[in-house]
C-alpha cells in the first residue's frame, strides 16, 4: 500500500514543483519506488523540472480517457530506476481530470509503489482538489510572506474538511510545513517573517526550511532535482526534509544567519 | 546598543507588522471558514434594519453560528450605542454648554 503526498500551497511560485521533484527524488534515491503525478492539466512542468520534457508520449488524462494504459504513460527517470513520472497532459483543460479517474490512477499505482507524490496546481480549483483530495500526507510549501501565509491557512481549512479522509471520518491528513526561500539575514533585519513567526500562525509542524538559494534556478535551468545537487545548500535541505519525513533525528538548518569567517567576508561578498 | 536598540523600537519592522496583520486576518478567515453562505448577507440585512433606529457601524454587530451535536444556535450581538445616539432621529441636542 502506497503512500499518497501532496504538495501544496495555494499559492503559485512558491516551489510545489521544484518541491516535487526534489522530494520524489531524494525518496527514490533511497530505495522506495516513488511516483510523482503532475496535476496541473493544460500547465505541465514537472516534466522539465525533471528533466523528462522530451521522453512524454502519454499523459495523466490519457490514462485516465483509457487511451493509454499507465505503464506506458510512466516515465522512468534515467538517473534513479526507483522514480517515475506521470506528467500532465499539456492540451486538455482542467475538467479533463475526474474524481473515479484519479481515484483508479492511484489505486493501480499504489499497488506497485511505496510513495505516491501529487504536484498541485496553484489555486484551489479542480486540480488542487483532486491533488489533494485522496491524500495520506499533505506538505504545505510556503514562502515567509503575507500572501502566501494566507493561502496556505485557506489550503489547510481545505484539507481538513474537503478531503477524503475528512469526508469519510478517517484520521486526518498529516500536515507538514515546507518553508521556502528564506533568507535568516532578512528575517534579522526584521524584513521578513521568520519560521516561529510562521509556525505561530498556521500552526503545523515544521517539516523543514529551504534557503533562498541560486542552486534552485541552476537546477531547473538544467533539469536536474536540486536535491541531486548536494553542495548546495537548498539541496541538503531537501536532503533532511526527506529524512525527517523517514523519521531521522535532524536539527533544523539554515534558520540562522551563517557566521561568515574573514575570507568568506572578502571572497564571497554578502 | 542599548541606544540603537532603543531607536529600532520607535519603529516596529515590517515583519512584525506582517505577523500582526496575518494573526488578524487568520483568525478571522477560520472563524468564518465553517460558517453558512448565508451568514454574510443575514448580518448585512440585519444591520441595515438596526440602523434605522440606532447609529450603529457594522464592528458593532457580531452573528455567528455555532454548532454542537444537539443544536445550532445564532448568536447576535450588538452593542448599543451611547444614549445621545438614541435621539439621532430626533433634532440633535446641543452639545456645548455655557
Amino acid at each position: 500500500m502506497a503512500r499518497i503526498i501532496v504538495v501544496t500551497s495555494g499559492k503559485g511560485g512558491v516551489g510545489k514543483t521544484t518541491t516535487s521533484a526534489a522530494v520524489a527524488m531524494g525518496l527514490a534515491k533511497r530505495g522506495f519506488k516513488t511516483a510523482v503525478i503532475d496535476f496541473d492539466v493544460g500547465l505541465r512542468n514537472l516534466d522539465l523540472i525533471l528533466g523528462c520534457e522530451r521522453r512524454v508520449v502519454y499523459d495523466f488524462v490519457n490514462v485516465i480517457n483509457q487511451e493509454a494504459t499507465l505503464n506506458q504513460a510512466l516515465i522512468r527517470d534515467k538517473r534513479c530506476s526507483d522514480l517515475y513520472i506521470l506528467p500532465a497532459s499539456q492540451t486538455r483543460d482542467k475538467d479533463a481530470l475526474t474524481q473515479e479517474g484519479v481515484a483508479t490512477v492511484l489505486e493501480e499505482l499504489s499497488r506497485e509503489f511505496k510513495y505516491i507524490i501529487c504536484d498541485s496546481p496553484a489555486g484551489i480549483e479542480r486540480g488542487a482538489h483532486l491533488a489533494m483530495y485522496f491524500a495520506d500526507d499533505a506538505f504545505i510549501v510556503t514562502n515567509p510572506e503575507v500572501s502566501s501565509v494566507r493561502d496556505s491557512d485557506r489550503m489547510l481549512g481545505i484539507l481538513s474538511s474537503k478531503s477524503r479522509r475528512a469526508e469519510i471520518g478517517e484520521e486526518p491528513i498529516h500536515e507538514f510545513l515546507l518553508l521556502s526561500r528564506y533568507s535568516p539575514e532578512r528575517v534579522k533585519s526584521g524584513e521578513m517573517l521568520s519560521v516561529n513567526d510562521v509556525q505561530e500562525i498556521l500552526s503545523v509542524p515544521l517539516l523543514g526550511v529551504i534557503p533562498e538559494s541560486k542552486s534552485v534556478l541552476n537546477a531547473s535551468n538544467s533539469g536536474n532535482p536540486v536535491i541531486l545537487d548536494e553542495q548546495s545548500d537548498a539541496g541538503q535541505a531537501y536532503q533532511d526534509i526527506v529524512a525527517r519525513y523517514l523519521g531521522e533525528n535532524r536539527p533544523q538548518r539554515f534558520i540562522e544567519v551563517e557566521k561568515k569567517g574573514l575570507f568568506g567576508k572578502l571572497f564571497r561578498g554578502k | 546598543m542599548s541606544l540603537l536598540d532603543y531607536f529600532k523600537s520607535s519603529k516596529p519592522s515590517s515583519a512584525a507588522i506582517a505577523k500582526e496583520r496575518l494573526q488578524i486576518l487568520v483568525a478571522h478567515e477560520r472563524a468564518s471558514r465553517n460558517q453558512p453562505s448565508y451568514l454574510p448577507q443575514l448580518k448585512k440585512e440585519l444591520l441595515e434594519v438596526i440602523q434605522k433606529y440606532f447609529k450603529v457601524s457594522e464592528e458593532t454587530i457580531m452573528v455567528s453560528l455555532e454548532q454542537d451535536d444537539e443544536r445550532e444556535t445564532l448568536e447576535l450581538n450588538i452593542t448599543l450605542p451611547d444614549e445621545e445616539h438614541f435621539k439621532h432621529l430626533q433634532p440633535k441636542p446641543l452639545r456645548s454648554r455655557r
